[in-house]
């Protein structure tokens, strides 16, 4: 059983999701769907537990070796995303009950539920996996199955905001392909680990660099890096609250753990210094951070301002990884950590108030915050550990990536993250004094708390971001060990 | 086909000529027939200068790259050889193709597999709800008023598409086809009946809930294999302990992992077809 | 000019790929960005394919007498990819019909501005 571990983590909602389409309307397609993702959330945990007491994980498929066959190589920082996603996944299940009821069609909940064990199957796989291709196939699975969630939610530019997504996310991917392949014409193998073994002697080359840069387009698309951003606001925003969550906390980790496998596994040490692709990341990641923040502010719709939040968050991680350093990847990390349960737990807030309410405007919200006490207590504390204020998770991303941009001595960099701090005291002010200090409409006072179901899961994600605030073991912990075996150089 | 991959030619040619244009004319029966007259305006500059700068890029790219043909390149040296010289032996195939694509690489096929059945889904919730045309009787359906010779030809023709696919399906051990191409023309030449008799006598053959079970089945079939592997004592997908003797055991597995190919892209295609053209025209 | 004949067929690719990205961004009219889409997925996979062929080499299914074939490999990676782009594909253009049911149009300029209009 152990040692099939990690293939089940992968292959069970993957199975589920053609048992689970087929499943008549009602709430049986959701009681499955939520012991799927119990069990993956516990298989990954015990993953983590196996490669943190025993080592590296390598699974092959079809009894083939590789390069030959197909594995799945696990080691700490996949691992720690792979905790991620399926914990996310666990949690936002629970929350869908209600949440989906409200805004999908009943007749369409079974094909809802299959589509998001499909994406979940989707994320882990790409997380898992230790054959570039393979990660190709699976991105697409979750990509596709993303689009078709997003379409679902309940206005109109839910539709566009799908097929936008759709143009992106296939270019993005289209472009990794070819990067792939322009690889593959200099080196012959799809193995991750016999790529990193082969690229050194291929560094030099005009094909390896041009692969190299196709690939991370392909994938600074799939992560949202400024100016590659444009899907996300909308598909954020016009997505069921259910998917928004899930996509928000997940999807674009796991694009940087893409990110970080590519620059520090496969491609050889120092790679990324030596091309101007490190500033380039840092360049994304500074305009990133202050441009999204810019823009959330200005938002009237909750949902948008929190997805400019996003984009200016994966600014952050940028930053962090364009250090190339152990300090640096680290802060990453952790802050990918961190960054899924400040968003999950925000989001899961708004998306009780469009529960109650139906919108999500400034002019829709206000005065909720007396109404709603435990919704708003959510939001307060999710929005302050957003802004990285001491006690929180926040706080300690926000920390780490300080330590590392002084170890570098990029004073702009400290500069550009207090700063970005300081506008997201605005953008969450902005959304705190519209629940608590304006006035209460008419309709909004005879409006009651959010059900349990969809409180709980929500607390379970604020509960998270004071507990990490404060007990650093599993989060800087673990991610240093995922940063060494990344195989950072240590600067 | 000039460079010799037969099975991405058969494949190419059955869903690049037959699925996407379909599903392209139809999109344009269900919206618009012309483009509106856009009006002049200074966008096209910075998609030019976009891609102007990509395709530089990739020449760039391609300045180091092995040339056309090379039979010393890295990717002729590398792992394909292996492939080339141990595939019939380890698993009784002499389609190398397929044995890669089913057995080595077995696991990347389970996710295309899952990718067909994520777009069968995706465009059920889309597409598959309200908007359905009603099942009138057979006087008001829409089909190719009565004509004689086409019902007579397609009476004829259709068995033998069939027939075609079937051969397709499990002769891709020994000859381009396999799965995926099989699908494809058997979904053929049931949207052919479907032209030629109605929509409504087509779906009298399948229904939508058989559909959907197809779809599932298909999948379902392909990673239980894998599963039996498992209960085998292999790993997942390992076919060799399927039988008492490793080539028999590769056999029976890529049979089985086709055969779920086969099903889940058959009745996907049929169900997209089913959804397009049962939707209403807009008014 | 050795070079270039020795590698036409990636320039070949490469023009049909532009073809491809250019109408995706530039084109306003849903349906045409698919099809843009559609050929920039296409010429990806004849640069996979041209990476494959070998002079002088056949078809890799095992036959009596041949010695030299064609790499197998990327064949298996294009079966694969066809299908994601068909599957795009498939979901994009029930996307557009959709669109077209909600907005009336399927011109990008016009669906902003009924967006904006909000």
């Amino acid at each position: 059983m152990w040692s099939h571990l990690s293939l089940l983590l992968v292959i069970i909602p993957l199975m589920a999701a053609p048992v689970v389409a087929i499943l008549p309307p009602g709430r049986i397609a959701w009681l499955v769907a939520l012991l799927v993702t119990s069990t993956c959330f516990l298989l990954a945990g015990m993953q983590l537990w196996l490669i943190l007491n025993h080592g590296l994980v390598n699974y092959e498929f079809g009894g083939w070796s590789p390069p030959w066959g197909i594995t799945y190589r696990i080691d700490a920082v996949n691992a720690l995303v792979a905790l991620i996603v399926s914990g996310i996944a666990a949690v936002t299940v629970p929350y869908a009950l209600l949440s989906a009821e409200k805004e999908i069609q009943k007749h369409q909940i079974p094909l809802f539920y299959s589509a998001f064990l499909v994406c979940l199957a989707g994320l882990l796989g790409i997380t898992q996996t230790g054959d570039i291709f393979n990660l190709f196939v699976f991105l697409e699975i979750s990509s596709l199955s993303s689009y078709a969630l997003i379409s679902l939610g309940r206005n109109r530019q839910a539709l566009t905001a799908a097929y936008q997504y759709l143009i992106m996310g296939t270019l993005g991917a289209t472009f990794f392909l070819i990067g792939v392949g322009l690889i593959y014409s200099q080196t012959g193998t799809l193995n991750m680990m016999d790529l990193a073994a082969r690229l050194p002697e291929v560094t030099g080359l005009k094909t390896t660099h041009t692969g190299f840069a196709f690939i991370m387009i392909g994938f600074a698309l799939k992560l949202a890096l400024f100016p590659l951003h444009l899907w996300l606001p909308n598909a954020y925003t016009h997505a069921p609250s259910v998917i928004t969550v899930f996509l928000a906390a997940t999807a674009t980790k796991v694009a940087l753990y893409v990110m970080l496998r590519v620059l520090f596994t496969v491609f050889p040490d120092g790679y990324l210094t030596n091309t101007p692709a490190n500033d380039l990341f840092l360049l994304s990641g500074v305009i990133g951070v202050l441009s999204a923040s810019i823009r959330a502010i200005s938002q009237v719709n909750v949902k948008k301002l929190l997805a400019h939040s996003s984009v200016a968050q994966i600014g952050y991680m940028a930053i962090g990884l364009s250090f190339a350093s152990m300090q640096g990847v680290t802060a990453s990390i952790i802050h990918l950590f961190n960054h899924a349960l400040m968003k999950g737990a925000l989001f899961m807030a708004v998306g009780a108030i469009v529960y109650r309410v139906g919108a999500c405007r400034m002019e829709n919200i206000q005065g909720l915050g007396k109404q709603m006490p435990w919704t708003f207590g959510a939001i307060v504390i999710a929005g302050l550990s957003l802004i990285g204020v001491p006690g929180t998770a926040g706080f300690i991303s926000k920390w780490y990536l300080v330590m590392a941009a002084l170890e570098q001595q990029n004073w702009l960099v400290v500069a550009v993250i207090l700063v970005g701090s300081l506008l997201a005291v605005v953008y969450v002010g902005k959304i705190v004094e519209a629940l608590y200090f304006q006035p209460a409409t008419s309709t909004n006072l005879t409006v009651k708390e959010a059900p349990i179901l969809l409180l709980a899961p929500t607390w379970v994600l604020v509960l998270a971001n004071i507990y990490f605030g404060f007990d650093t073991d599993l989060t800087v912990g673990v991610a240093e060990r995922a940063a060494q075996a990344l195989g950072v150089l240590v600067k | 086909m000039i460079m010799d991959a037969v099975d991405v030619s058969l494949t190419e040619a059955a869903v690049g000529a037959g699925v996407s244009t379909v599903l392209m004319l139809a999109t344009l029966a269900l919206t618009k027939d012309h483009e509106e007259k856009q009006p002049e305006k200074n966008r096209h500059w910075l998609p030019l200068a976009v891609v102007l700068m990509t395709g530089a890029a990739l020449v760039y790219g391609t300045l180091d790259i092995p040339g056309f043909g090379d039979p010393t390149s890295p990717a002729q040296t590398h792992v394909s050889p292996y492939y080339i010289e141990q595939a019939a032996r380890e698993t009784g195939v002499p389609n190398i193709v397929t044995a890669v694509l089913a057995s080595y690489r077995g696991f990347d096929t389970l996710g295309e597999v899952v990718v067909i059945f994520t777009a069968g889904i995706a465009v059920l919730l889309l597409l598959g709800d309200k908007h359905q045309k009603p099942i009138t009787g057979g006087a008001k359906e829409k089909r190719i008023p009565q004509n004689l010779v086409l019902r007579i030809i397609s009476k004829t023709v259709i068995p033998l598409i069939i027939l075609f696919a079937l051969y397709v399906q499990f002769h891709g051990d020994y000859g381009p086809g396999g799965g995926f191409q099989a699908g494809i023309i058997m979904s053929a030449a049931l949207i052919l009946y479907s032209l030629v008799f109605g929509l409504e006598a087509a779906e009298r053959i399948i229904p939508k809930s058989l559909l959907t079970f197809l779809i599932s089945l298909g999948v379902l079939i392909y990673a239980s294999v894998g599963i039996v592997s498992l209960f085998m004592g292999g790993n997942y997908l390992d076919y060799s302990v399927l039988a008492d003797n490793q080539i028999a055991g590769q056999h029976l597995g890529i049979l089985l992992v086709e055969l779920g190919v086969g099903i889940s892209v058959f009745a996907v295609m049929l169900t997209i077809f089913f959804t397009f053209a049962g939707r209403e025209r807009p008014r | 000019m050795n070079y270039i004949v020795g590698h036409y067929n990636y320039f070949i690719a490469i023009f049909l790929m532009m073809v491809g990205f250019y109408t995706v961004i530039s084109r306003g009219n849903l349906i045409k960005k698919i099809v843009g889409l559609n050929i920039f997925q296409v010429s990806v996979f004849l640069i996979y394919i041209s990476l494959s062929t070998v002079k002088g080499g056949a078809a890799p299914i095992i036959t009596e007498g041949v010695k030299v074939y064609s790499n197998p490999l990327p064949h298996v990676l294009i079966l694969t990819a066809i299908v994601v782009g068909v599957a795009t594909t498939a979901l994009g253009l029930a996307l557009v019909v959709r669109i077209k049911e909600a907005y009336g149009t399927i011109e990008e300029d016009e669906i902003h501005r009924q967006d904006n209009s909000l």
